[in-house]
């Protein structure tokens, strides 16, 4: 009965759980899953962005960032913020407005939505008369004018959304005034463009899509001018003195147009296609920005050769005799110049250009000579090659922080010197109260090494594992080679390249040792490379071994893909960690779990056939040992990818007929055989037949039993300085866990120091414990005399952590994925259990041990373990009593690439990817607890004075700390929701994540 | 025609003689000489096995602690293909078939017993659940036969306070051929399961249900509603006025949390059936440090047994009391037994000395 009494609600302990344990989603990392527009707000300094799921984004200095969601979550397609206010209007794809303000609330501000509207014409009218194609805040602050589908420009007053019916501007009005042999009806459909003029408010541009230009007297309700373009309409811009305005058009041409007051219906002045004479595409956009030296910045969107380059997504810079495209990964959704925003001033200077793509947001600084990219604070591209692992290390030690740095910092100098340009808004948010690392492991055999200490996650340094091997593609093939007469003039700019050139080299674990900077990386083609760090470029030999998994079985073939060939002779590696030993397991399966132990200098590996031990001291295999089960015939034909398990439900199947034909349809532009992709998406259609046949969705209920596939598939690998023998005698050990429910201990002679390496490191097997639920093994955990876990390896010879208690017994705790179990050492016999499973019907995804300090006090800290659930739950459980304390919903179950993604860091925090480019930072620690706290000054609303502010009034920002805004978090939730409510980011969530198997 | 007797007498434990002698003795006892009986004992699982040669008998004998029970019937009574791999409890299912149809009884396949027996099903807590549920306990210990079943989602019918409701369920899809499941006859295709191991699968997904169930699959106890209802046993009008005896039964868990617990399904005795891990130590030869399963089981089973041999006892001293001679054969007292715990005590506690594991219900 013992089971069902739970514990009496123990009011002390019940307090202490409540100032040591709290949920909170804190902030996003990483870049906005399918971006669909963009703002800027030259007052507030303030960026927006809004995404196809209907999130929007405001980001500012490093450190402000707000987030809203729009309750609809449709697209969202334009952002305008109001002039001079602390407001912006959104238009969704459902022909919906929307006013956000930024509020100040508690200290901080905070992003709210305040009115929504749309726009409802006559009864009767078809829904394209009130279609909104252009939206204008006017400078008066008071209204906004809408451009219409049917060419009707509907005036509604802000903020109430009122519209003011009799200040629309019909068609019919407009041609009155425009002699009719030029024009007719047709010429006034769909407004395309609407701009202010920028001396005289009173006077509005109105661009239609069939060419037709007027520049409307809004005092007078009349057209004063109007112009005649012969080409489709895209886009308009004022010139700052409101003399001229240029037009781009669809057949990517540009026309500057005369305004004077003498000439009612002036020619064009100039009229250019800057990629012609050959068919071009569309300029969508264009700006002309003045400059004191007189050559003005031409600064547009598109216009490249149809034939040759249509496929490119470009952005034109033309400056004087200097010419650059700047050629984007991925699709340009929209950009903007950071110019002087002073009234006053006489040149629009520009400074920089700020281009938002699909994948990646590229700042190009125009101040500097050859326009170098500036390296945004924010907004990293997570997902510039898919992510297939991440590692957090905690608290960094400072020095290996300025040596990571400092690496990074020399692979950052083609990067410009610019302050971020973006720099609106206070952050208020403390100092974060330690350096943290998050690495992440990516499909093209890199590591990126992100600080994760604040709100922004920002790269500090990239490691490439690339160079040890010898791969088909060459490294050199480089974009820059570009010679001095090419036409058009590309550039490449931008990170994200998805492409892998051989997935072998993806990584698949990473391990860091924070005090002795060695780093173990370990990939797909069952390679393990251990690294050191080095503050000097060198050029050495790595030294290669090769681990023998499968040992004296016989009679297996491998089926998977052959390991990767190295590089004979000294490698040339640039400043930062360098590898020095290569052990590649053979068959060359991928690396399912690895353990460094920088202290001994060992090193540890494991694939689904077994695990190995490296001396990487005297670059020596210790030992291998094969945890293959003789049936298990799945586990030696190839890599997990290629097994077809019957458990996939249909949906699953279905879900990889459609990635498949999404990602072949991705590939086309690269050197795609049409031919392969048919054959490809035959097959995948077969295989869904075949998988359709096993419906309906139903599960077998079966003892799991010694002969199933992967038990021997090394789960976890863990070190440890324990009583294994005897209770006398402690020494090192290793410890695996397999998926069939199999721990083996193994008891390490390391040599003393000083004999390090003139003795060989010795191992022997002391335990074999098969668990009878034969549950996957997903953590092992000794824990000293005082019930904590053993130190991290060097953190007792740091200071940083108490020695273990060597007196009182020791214990082991297995974690299964369905059970906890505390077993006595040395003699290993059964103490303690909790069965998740059993009880609750969830299994253990992810688990780690981490510390949970009292928010009330500083003296009280505790460790627990925090659990992640293939439901998505996480479970926060006591040591070493194993008692559930709290569980908290956080991925959607079937967010199968979150949960997978999910890292926990040492202090109660963690991440997941919500979407293939962003983490979603969420912390379990009333303590420690990194989100944004921000705050925008509202400048004084004056009453209608319509002139810019000048910038003074920006500097003066005062910032009062506060409590944080329950609100944002709130809609920190609904945005997850949001996105995995999307079938498609669910997809490619998910191919991002498998396409790194 | 035998009415429900109750008889005790002693033997030498360890000097038990040859059945011949036993059975004279029994025939002699019950003074039924002249009739040909079969004569079965409760075995430390409760299972009903059969008596019938010497070397069963002894068995019988020395595995009695400290009581054998000694069931006899006709011989032209007895099913013999319920004895073997069924228990006793499996006995009502018989019997409901036999009363129900006659005709379909299996002919008599008289083949030699064998002599020790394992469960691998049964069927608990018949008392304190409603009679359209069915709680089934599978044993896997060392069975080689696979589980075998598939479970899948649909829809069920529940009765609430605002009428019918349709709610999402758990059901049996699918037997496999030869797997243990099929072979207990307990569970059939489209039952719903309700709980496994005493946790409600009510707003559990089929992959948690599924996970739950594999999770205990070394001892899976599953609740079902099945999908045939007419192999319910049935409780005699008679009997159902006097429900109150349930809580008689059960007021020993009243104090019990959840309101979903088994009832005769001990936690400790959980932890009991589960099969140690196995500890290799240097890497020798396998050690199996595990206890002895059917020691620890069947001395727990016997602490929970002796509340129902109490009740045992009261049923049988008032079907006695009642002087009702019907034609109830040993079946028909059994299912009443199971079914019918009642609460009229004719003779105080302990009035007859019985103890030792009865009947495992």
């Amino acid at each position: 009965m013992r089971r069902f009494l739970r514990p009496g609600h123990d009011p002390v302990r019940e307090r202490l759980k409540r100032d040591l344990f709290q949920f909170n989603k804190t902030v996003e990392h990483g870049f906005p899953h399918q971006p669909s527009a963009l703002g800027y707000s030259p007052f507030l300094r303030l960026m927006a962005i809004g995404t196809r799921s209907g999130a929007i984004k405001l980001y500012g200095a490093p450190g402000v960032e707000f987030m809203g969601l729009h309750e609809e979550n449709n697209t969202v397609m334009q952002i305008h913020f109001i002039p001079d206010q602390c407001q912006l209007v959104t238009l969704l794809d459902d022909n919906s407005l929307h006013l956000w303000s930024l509020k100040q609330h508690g200290g901080t501000s905070e992003l709210l939505e305040e009115h929504r509207f749309t726009l409802k014409g006559p009864p009767g009218s078809p829904p394209s008369a009130t279609q909104v194609t252009a939206v204008l805040p006017h400078s008066s602050r008071e209204v906004l004018y809408l451009g219409t589908e049917s060419g009707n420009i509907f005036v509604v007053e802000l903020p109430s959304f009122r519209v003011l019916e009799d200040r629309t501007i019909t068609p019919e009005a407009v041609l009155q005034r425009i002699p009719e042999d030029n024009c007719n009806r047709r010429s006034c459909e769909l407004v395309e463009s609407l701009r202010e003029h920028p001396k005289n408010p009173d006077q509005i541009l109105i661009g239609y899509s069939r060419g037709l230009i007027v520049l409307w007297d809004l005092q007078n309700n009349k057209a004063t001018h109007h112009f005649l373009g012969s080409q489709q309409l895209e886009n308009l811009y004022w010139q700052r003195d409101g003399s001229k305005f240029i037009s781009c058009h669809y057949d990517g041409s540009y026309t500057q147009w005369p305004v004077s007051s003498d000439n009612r219906q002036p020619e064009p002045l100039e009229n250019t296609v800057p990629y012609g004479p050959f068919p071009c595409k569309a300029i969508s956009k264009i700006y002309w920005q003045t400059t004191k030296n007189g050559l003005p910045y031409i600064i547009f969107q598109g216009g490249m050769p149809r034939a040759s380059y249509g496929d490119r997504h470009s952005i034109s810079v033309i400056h004087g005799s200097q010419q650059t495209a700047f050629d984007f990964t991925s699709r340009v959704i929209d950009f903007f110049i950071i110019f002087s925003s002073d009234p006053a001033a006489e040149f629009d200077d520009p400074s920089a250009l700020v281009v938002l793509a699909e994948e990646e947001l590229v700042v190009i600084d125009l101040k500097s000579a050859g326009w170098p990219a500036v390296h945004p604070p924010y907004l990293a591209s997570l997902h510039c090659s898919a992510i297939t692992c991440s590692h957090h290390v905690s608290n960094i030690p400072l020095k290996l922080w300025e040596r990571i740095i400092s690496a990074g910092s020399k692979q950052n100098i083609h990067y410009s010197s610019m302050p971020w340009p973006i720099d609106g808004g206070t952050n208020i948010a403390p100092d974060p109260p330690q350096r943290d690392l998050l690495l992440t492991g990516h499909e093209d055999g890199t590591v990126r090494f992100w600080d994760a200490s604040g709100v922004c996650l920002h790269l500090l340094y990239k490691l490439s594992t690339v160079r040890v091997f010898l791969t088909d593609a060459d490294p050199n093939d480089n974009m820059n080679t570009l010679g001095e007469d090419e036409w058009p003039p590309l550039r490449k700019v931008g990170t994200f390249d998805p492409y892998s050139d051989d997935p072998r080299l993806g990584i698949q674990k990473i391990y860091l040792c924070k005090y002795s900077g060695y780093l173990a990386v370990a990939g797909t083609a069952g390679q393990v490379l251990v690294m050191e760090l080095n503050d000097e470029d060198a050029e050495h030999v790595v030294d290669h071994a090769e681990a023998d998994l499968l040992q004296d079985q016989e009679g297996y073939r491998w089926k998977g893909h052959e390991k990767l060939k190295t590089r004979d002779g000294p490698v040339q590696f640039e400043a930062g960690f360098q590898p020095f030993v290569l052990v590649q397991c053979q068959p060359p399966a991928v690396v399912t779990s690895l353990a460094l132990h920088s202290e001994w200098k060992l090193v540890a590996f494991g694939t689904s056939h077994g695990f190995g031990l490296f001396d990487h001291q005297q670059k020596r295999l210790v030992f291998v040992k094969c945890t293959l089960h003789p049936s298990d015939q799945l586990a030696l034909e190839g890599p997990l990818s290629r097994v077809k398990s019957l458990k996939k439900s249909l949906r699953q199947s279905f879900r990889r007929i459609r990635r498949s034909r999404v990602s072949s349809r991705k590939r086309r532009g690269g050197s795609g055989n049409a031919s392969e992709v048919q054959e490809a998406n035959a097959k995948f259609d077969q295989d869904a037949l075949q998988e359709m046949e096993l419906a309906p969705v139903q599960r077998k209920i079966e003892a799991r039993s010694a002969e199933d596939s992967f038990t021997g598939f090394v789960r976890t690998l863990y070190f440890a300085d324990t009583f294994l023998r005897d209770s006398s005698r402690h020494c090192p050990s290793l410890w695996a866990g397999t998926n069939g429910g199999t721990v083996y201990a193994f008891c390490l002679r390391v040599p003393p120091a000083e004999r390090r390496m003139d003795e060989p490191v010795r191992a022997e097997q002391a335990k074999e414990i098969q668990l009878m639920h034969r549950a996957p093994v997903v953590g092992i955990l000794v824990l000293d005399g005082r019930s904590t876990p053993l130190p991290e390896p060097l953190e007792v010879a740091h200071d940083l952590s108490k020695s273990p208690d060597m007196q009182g017994s020791h214990q082991l705790l297995v974690v299964s994925e369905e059970q906890f179990k505390v077993f006595t050492l040395p003699k290993v016999s059964s103490k303690l259990k909790l069965k998740l499973t059993a009880l609750e019907g969830c299994r253990v995804r992810k688990v780690t041990v981490a510390n949970f300090g009292s928010c009330k006090t500083d003296d009280y800290s505790e460790n627990d373990l925090a659990v992640l659930t293939n439901l998505g739950d996480i479970q926060i459980i006591s040591l070493p009593f194993l008692k559930l304390q709290i569980r908290y919903p956080c991925i959607r179950k079937e967010d199968v690439s979150g949960i997978a993604s999910c890292v926990f860091t040492k202090y109660g925090q963690g991440f997941y990817l919500i979407s293939p480019s962003e983490f979603e930072r969420f912390s379990l620690s009333t303590k420690w607890l990194v989100e944004p706290r921000c705050i925008v000054d509202v400048p004084e609303v004056t009453s209608n004075n319509h002139v810019h502010k000048s910038g003074t009034e920006n500097a003066a920002r005062k910032s009062s700390p506060g409590d944080c805004g329950e609100d944002e978090r709130k809609s920190g939730r609904l945005m997850e929701h949001a996105l995995l409510n999307d079938e498609k980011v669910l997809k490619e969530i998910q191919s991002t994540l498998e396409g790194g198997r | 025609q035998f009415g429900a007797e109750f008889r005790r007498f002693s033997l030498d434990r360890y000097k038990p003689g040859k059945f011949e002698d036993f059975y004279k003795l029994i025939l002699h006892i019950h003074h039924i000489a002249n009739l040909e009986v079969m004569i079965g004992y409760a075995d430390v699982h409760g299972d009903l096995l059969p008596i019938n040669n010497d070397d069963n008998f002894f068995k019988a004998v020395s595995s009695a602690h400290p009581l054998l029970r000694v069931f006899i019937q006709r011989q032209d009574e007895v099913d013999y293909s319920n004895f073997g791999t069924n228990t006793l409890s499996r006995k009502k299912k018989a019997l409901v078939a036999l009363r129900n149809d006659n005709l379909r009884r299996r002919p008599h396949i008289n083949i030699s017993m064998p002599h020790d027996f394992r469960p691998v099903s049964s069927i608990i807590d018949v008392d304190i659940l409603p009679e359209t549920h069915r709680r089934v306990r599978l044993y896997r210990h060392g069975c080689e036969k696979p589980l075998g079943f598939y479970i899948r989602d649909g829809t069920s019918v529940r009765v609430t306070p605002h009428g019918l409701e349709k709610v999402p369920g758990i059901f049996i899809s699918r037997m496999v051929p030869g797997g243990l499941a099929e072979s207990t006859g307990l569970l059939a295709v489209n039952d719903e399961v309700l709980e496994v191991n005493g946790i409600e699968v009510a707003g559990k997904t089929l992959d948690q249900v599924t996970d739950m169930m594999i999770a205990n699959s070394h001892n899976l106890i599953i609740t079902v509603k099945p999908a045939n209802q007419r192999n319910n046993i049935i409780r005699s009008s008679r009997m159902s006025g006097s429900s109150g005896q349930s809580t008689d039964s059960t007021a020993s868990h009243h104090s019990l949390p959840t309101p979903h617990v088994l009832q005769n399904f001990h936690p400790d005795e959980m932890e009991s059936d589960e099969e140690a891990d196995i500890v290799i130590e240097g890497g020798l030869e396998p050690q199996h440090i595990p206890k002895l399963h059917s020691l620890t089981s069947s001395s727990l089973s016997r602490i929970n047994g002796s509340s129902l041999s109490h009740r045992l006892q009261r049923d049988l001293v008032l079907n006695n009391s009642s002087g009702r001679e019907s034609n109830g054969n040993i079946h028909k007292l059994l299912s009443s037994l199971k079914t019918d715990p009642r609460h009229s005590l004719v003779i105080p506690r302990g009035g007859i000395e019985e103890d030792g594991t009865v009947i495992t219900l």
